[in-house]
């Protein structure tokens, strides 16, 4: 994180002053959802259930934005054909 | 009050003169004040604020959006969220009521919000009492807001539209709790002078100007305020990394609140021939005085009456009139108690285990002083008991005795109650 | 000049109103006044107080009256020594009475020095002209009798401020009856 500013210059009332992209929060996970593409049926229901939009639509695939998913699991507990793995980081 | 020296802009004969009681005042206030949103729940003694606002937004004598919430905790909710938006927000209180908003009035504060509300001072249970004291108004000391108290139905009316100046002021941007005494004042009727309407619009600058702040990922200063167009999160986590600069920020924007209010009273008084003080304390007979006494709210003018009348025996008796008790003017009040022998704070509230909330902030400013007068702390009023002007003549006297032997024992007293 | 009036009834029979009437009443007459109730829990037919100051100065105490100039009382059955403590020297009592003047005197007791007494028949008139045994308005015109304290013209505005149409006119009928009807007794 960059040098963080003081209450003199900080913006008033805590509004955000950052976008929340800025924080990558990729690195809050321990175990990552990994993706078979044999068995996805593009579905989607991974993309509408993940809490921090982590997965995007890439114009032909679903894919993980490791950047931002924290590792929850939920779209390997949603995903109907059981495509979505969750594997240990390291 | 003090006299006209500066020619008013709107004379007495352009004023109102209406017979209203305290709560309606108010309502009339805010009714004048251009609010976007009033959300309130009805309590006795501020009922009458609520029913009577409900009847303009009835009749379409206004066009505020009025929210009957189910509770004080979900009215302050409203006016928060209402404020957020950019709207000027109100509301109004009493006592248990104020006591359910606590959680929400801290947030007011720290998103710094410029909310008014009429808190019409009334006994916190228990034993259960609908009258006046100030435990309701002291509850809430620590909570961010600003509190000024007003002495009679006038100055409620006029304390209620300065508020909206004070709390939406870009140096300050606070929310401000206006003090009127239940029943004493809520329920009391007195003639006052209104100001036609767009007077009170013109003195306001018209609706809430929203302020700008400036934020990394936009280019220019954008509105502090929820916008969909120029989308800002208010109420965010914010733990040890930021939460003390913005706690910070909220205890210094307090600093510039005497300056405010300061100007605003100048500016009502250029206005309406009216003014309190300088806005902060309103000092009555104090250059020479041995014994002075402070208070705040209507018993404030009891207690004048009776000074008044021992002038005129030539007891050296004085009396400072405290407006604004958040933020806690300490160096004009050390000021003003400087050349005092005796200072008896007398309050309607305590502090059980301490001393009155008010003696408290009193004592603190004395303590810089090279010579401090001694400190006397009088509880008088709980649960609506009158403050009688002869128990007010006997106090002092007493106080003169105290003086000739120069023992002040003990500091705590009550006025008014059977042993 | 500061006036004190104390007023007592009972819950329902409309003392705080009468109270606020004549503080409007002095309000448009260019004094300043105030007017307000003991803050009791307020139940139809309790006995109630209520309490109206006029002055030509700014009023600012906001204690209750201790020491009245003027004590109205508004219901027949509250009339007793009670009413008259603290009165001033030369005050003036305003009864709601209908009757011999021997058992008035002997329910008063022994009145202070000076105090004035008059009587007027309210509760008969309310009955007549308003058909309800609400007395507040004609205890104002005993009270106009009396001691004119604030002028006819603004008492009228007032009544019909507090009024509408009809109710007004009554109300103002019965004053000016009422007023005609009170007799001095002391």
């Amino acid at each position: 994180m960059s040098q963080q500013a003081g209450w003199r210059s900080l913006p008033k009332a805590g509004v955000a002053f950052r976008l929340s992209t800025d924080y990558k929060t990729g690195d809050w996970r321990a175990l990552k959802p990994v993706i078979d593409y044999n068995k996805c049926t593009k579905c989607m229901l991974c993309w509408l259930f993940c809490p921090d939009m982590a997965i995007v639509w890439d114009g032909e695939n679903v894919v993980v934005n490791y950047d931002y998913c924290k590792g929850c699991g939920i779209c390997a507990n949603e995903c109907p054909v059981k495509a979505i793995s969750m594997v240990p980081e390291f | 009050m003090t006299q006209a020296v500066v020619k008013p802009q709107a004379p007495l004969e352009k004023q109102v003169m209406m017979t209203v009681n305290g709560d309606e005042a108010v309502a009339y206030a805010v009714k004048q004040s251009l609010v976007d949103v009033v959300a309130a729940y009805p309590i006795t003694p501020q009922t009458i604020i609520v029913e009577k606002f409900s009847e303009f937004v009835a009749d379409g004598e206004v066009k505020t959006e009025f929210v009957p919430v189910e509770s004080e905790h979900s009215a302050m909710s409203a006016c928060v969220g209402a404020a957020a938006a950019g709207a000027r927000a109100f509301t109004a209180t009493s006592s248990q009521g104020l006591a359910l908003m606590v959680e929400i009035l801290y947030i007011a504060s720290a998103l710094r919000l410029p909310i008014v509300m009429a808190v019409v001072n009334r006994a916190l249970s228990a034993p259960i009492n609908i009258h006046n004291d100030h435990s309701d108004a002291y509850l809430m000391r620590d909570s961010g807001w600003i509190q000024l108290f007003a002495e009679n139905v006038q100055e409620a009316y006029d304390t209620t539209i300065q508020a909206f100046k004070i709390a939406e002021d870009e140096r300050v941007l606070l929310p401000v709790a206006v003090n009127l005494d239940g029943f004493f004042l809520s329920h009391t009727l007195e003639n006052i002078y209104m100001l036609p309407d767009e007077v009170v619009h013109e003195f306001l600058g018209g609706y809430r100007k929203v302020s700008k702040v400036r934020v990394d990922y936009f280019d220019e200063e954008v509105p502090l305020a929820l916008n969909p167009a120029r989308p800002l999160s208010f109420g965010n986590l914010d733990l040890y990394d930021y939460y003390f600069e913005h706690k910070v920020q909220q205890v210094e924007a307090m600093k510039s609140v005497p300056e405010v209010v300061r100007e605003v009273n100048e500016e009502w008084f250029k206005l309406t021939g009216r003014r309190y003080g300088d806005g902060i304390l309103d000092p009555f007979e104090v250059e020479d005085a041995d014994v002075v006494l402070v208070g705040m709210g209507s018993g404030v003018g009891t207690v004048r009456s009776v000074v008044r009348r021992l002038r005129k025996e030539g007891l050296k008796v004085g009396l400072v009139k405290l407006r604004m008790f958040r933020p806690f003017p300490f160096k004009e009040v050390a000021e003003v108690l400087k050349n005092a022998k005796v200072v008896a704070v007398m309050e309607k509230g305590v502090s059980p285990g301490s001393y009155g909330p008010l003696f408290l902030e009193v004592n603190t400013a004395l303590y810089d002083l090279k010579s401090r007068p001694a400190l006397v702390n009088y509880v008088y009023g709980l649960g609506g008991r009158d403050l009688v002007p002869d128990l007010v003549e006997g106090m002092i006297r007493g106080l003169f005795k105290e003086l000739e032997k120069g023992v002040f024992e003990p500091k705590l007293r009550y006025l008014g109650v059977r042993e | 000049m500061l006036i004190e009036i104390t007023w007592y009834g009972r819950g329902g029979q409309g003392a705080w109103t009468s109270s606020n009437i004549l503080a409007m009443a002095a309000a448009l007459d260019g004094k300043h006044a105030q007017s307000f109730p003991a803050f009791g829990p307020e139940r139809s037919g309790a006995p109630m107080l209520a309490f109206t100051r006029i002055s030509d100065e700014p009023i600012e105490i906001h204690s209750m009256v201790y020491n009245p100039d003027v004590v109205i009382v508004l219901d027949d059955s509250l009339i007793s020594p009670k009413v008259y403590a603290g009165i001033k020297e030369n005050g003036v009592l305003i009864l709601n009475y209908e009757g011999g003047k021997e058992s008035l005197f002997k329910r008063l007791g022994d009145l202070p020095q000076g105090v004035k007494v008059y009587t007027t028949p309210a509760t008969r008139l309310a009955l007549e002209i308003l058909k309800a045994n609400i007395t507040n308005t004609a205890m104002i015109g005993g009270l106009m009798k009396a001691w004119s304290i604030v002028s006819w013209g603004s008492l009228e505005k007032a009544v019909k401020e507090r009024f509408k149409g009809a109710v007004a006119d009554k109300n103002i009928d019965l004053i000016r009856k009422s007023h005609d009807l009170t007799v001095k007794v002391k």
